[in-house]
């Protein structure tokens, strides 16, 4: 298992929580996704968000890779306004130079794996750190090698993506976040696109990192067990709204909501 | 068959002209619908404008008018004076070049929004998600309409013989009045152009092979020469409108 200098680490000291949604607002057009969210998450903690379809998890992910804007209120990045930046009187919306920056520390994996289909293996692992963190070709290559040991498939390296397996596009597609150092990982439904007997690789490989590193995770997922293993804290959402929250002892032993009981039952009743 | 081989250097001399038209020609019309083709699909209504106003324009005028224009009324505008050749390159380049945009233009487009959200994970600028992601990925869409294109450039090329360039068809309409053959000056012509089409067609399959070896694609209708000689299926080509 890798050391702690393969894969980063938590954030730099910064005090307060690392991500802060302060009073988030979502809108799709008049569909109201998130409605004035709150919570925050600390370095080096690993999330869950569970709860039903449509219940805006996603949407949480999405804006903090910065691939939907938000329609009111401010999520904070180790104390740097993502979705805005500090301008003359106050908090005005961020422009891309300011996206760039505060993304660098975050990676997600796709539900649907998302490799870039007109590259090797290899060069989907490295393109991103060459071009967006100007780190050199042999670095890069070193650091994909190790990162494609780590997930088990050093041997795909020169292979074509669309040769492999869901379960190992999703691999690589771990790898290829990882090696852009992010501090912050997203993971949404990482395994809800893969052949049942191809689930356990990919949660394997998630829950190595867990153990081997402080990297902070949010991870949407339907793995209960996975669940249960790897996080600190688990957020049960509904209609935009956390209806619970706790460690993952108490949220899968013992819900205190009923909202929360009905969703599990329906899960695992499926699972 | 007699006639034909005795003047086979000539009609081959022809052959060459239009040829060489067609590829000049159609490397200014890449690059223009390159260009151009992603300039209309950036966000900047600037950058949005320019696009449409090039296509608009010149999809409207006809390449043969733009030719005489280039080669009659520039003269007498300005001190210059295209030579004909060029006055055809560039009448017919600009001419294709905007239908090319815009199958550029719908070739980016198409490119899965999926694969656009994995380059900003991976905080890619703009242009190093153009270059490495989205054009290599919409390639493989343009060729068969550019096949379908550098096809329609080759055929309009016979404008030049309009203002005395010796391209095929001009072989034929001297060949014709010199010996009175009608029908064997102008089927050698037709055999000519046919053969040149089918060179052209066969350079463009072999290019949307590799193109879609690269995205991990196997060939439609099997591989092997014989297959590039196959028509590609009706559906799959934009046409070239
Ligand atoms: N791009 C979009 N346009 C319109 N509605 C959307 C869009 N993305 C998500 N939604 C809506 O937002 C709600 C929450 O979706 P999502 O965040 O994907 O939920 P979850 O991941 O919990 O299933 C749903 O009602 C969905 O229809
Ligand atoms: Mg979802």
């Amino acid at each position: 298992m890798p050391q702690s200098d393969l894969l980063p680490g938590g954030a730099p000291g910064a005090g307060g929580p690392l991500i802060r949604f302060d009073g988030v607002v979502k809108r799709f057009g008049a569909n109201t996704v998130l409605d004035e969210l709150d919570f925050t998450v600390d370095a080096g903690e690993r999330v869950t968000l569970i709860g039903p379809s449509g219940s805006g998890k996603t949407t949480i992910l999405r804006l903090l890779m910065t691939l939907e804007k938000v329609t009111g209120g401010v999520i904070w990045v180790n104390g740097e306004p993502l979705s805005h930046m500090r301008g003359k009187g106050g908090l005005v919306r961020a422009g891309e130079k300011h996206q760039r920056e505060v993304r660098k520390r975050i990676g997600m994996v796709f539900q649907q794996f998302n490799l870039f289909p007109n590259m090797t293996v290899r060069q989907n692992v490295t393109e991103g750190p060459i071009h967006s963190l100007g780190v050199s070709r042999d670095e890069a290559n070193q650091r994909a090698e190790e990162l494609l040991d780590l997930v088990g498939l050093g041997e795909k390296i020169d292979a074509h993506p669309t040769r492999l397996s869901g379960g190992q596009q999703q691999r690589v597609a771990i790898a290829r976040a990882l090696a852009m150092r992010p501090e912050i990982l997203l993971l949404d439904e990482v395994t809800s696109a893969l052949d049942p007997e191809l689930v356990s690789g990919v949660l394997d490989v998630l829950r190595g990192i867990a153990e081997s590193t402080d990297i902070t995770m949010l991870c949407v997922t339907h793995e209960m067990h996975f669940a249960r293993d790897v996080s600190h804290r688990v957020l049960m959402f509904d209609q935009g709204k956390i209806v619970e929250e706790g460690p993952p002892e108490q949220i899968f032993g013992d819900p205190r909501e009923e909202r929360t009981r009905t969703f599990l039952h329906a899960v695992l009743d499926h699972g | 068959m007699e006639f034909f081989i005795d003047r086979f250097p000539l009609y081959l001399s022809g052959a060459g002209v239009t040829l060489t038209i067609t590829l000049i020609g159609a490397a200014l019309a890449f690059v223009l619908a390159m260009a151009v083709g992603v300039l209309g699909t950036m966000r900047n209504p600037v950058a949005r404008g320019v696009a449409t106003f090039y296509t608009e324009t010149f999809r409207g005028i006809a390449a043969l008018v733009l030719m005489y224009w280039m080669a009659f009324a520039i003269p007498q505008l300005t001190p210059y004076e295209f030579d004909p050749m060029f006055a055809a390159i560039l009448a017919l380049g600009l001419n294709i070049g905007a239908y090319g945009a815009e199958v550029v233009r719908g070739a980016v487009n198409a490119v899965p929004r999926a694969q656009i959200e994995a380059t900003i994970a991976l905080n890619m600028s703009w242009a190093r998600r153009t270059w490495s992601v989205v054009l290599p990925q919409a390639w493989a869409q343009m060729l068969p309409t550019f096949g379908n294109l550098v096809i329609e450039l080759m055929k309009a090329t016979a404008i030049v013989s309009l203002i005395g360039v010796t391209d095929l068809t001009r072989v034929a309409q001297e060949q014709r009045s010199a010996t009175g053959e009608t029908i064997l000056a102008f089927s050698s012509a037709l055999v000519m152009y046919f053969v040149i089409a089918q060179a052209l067609i066969l350079g463009v399959r072999l290019l949307e092979r590799r193109a879609n070896r690269r995205l991990g694609r196997a060939p439609e209708g099997g591989s092997g020469l014989l297959a590039l000689l196959r028509p590609p299926p009706v559906t799959a080509t934009g046409g070239g409108r």
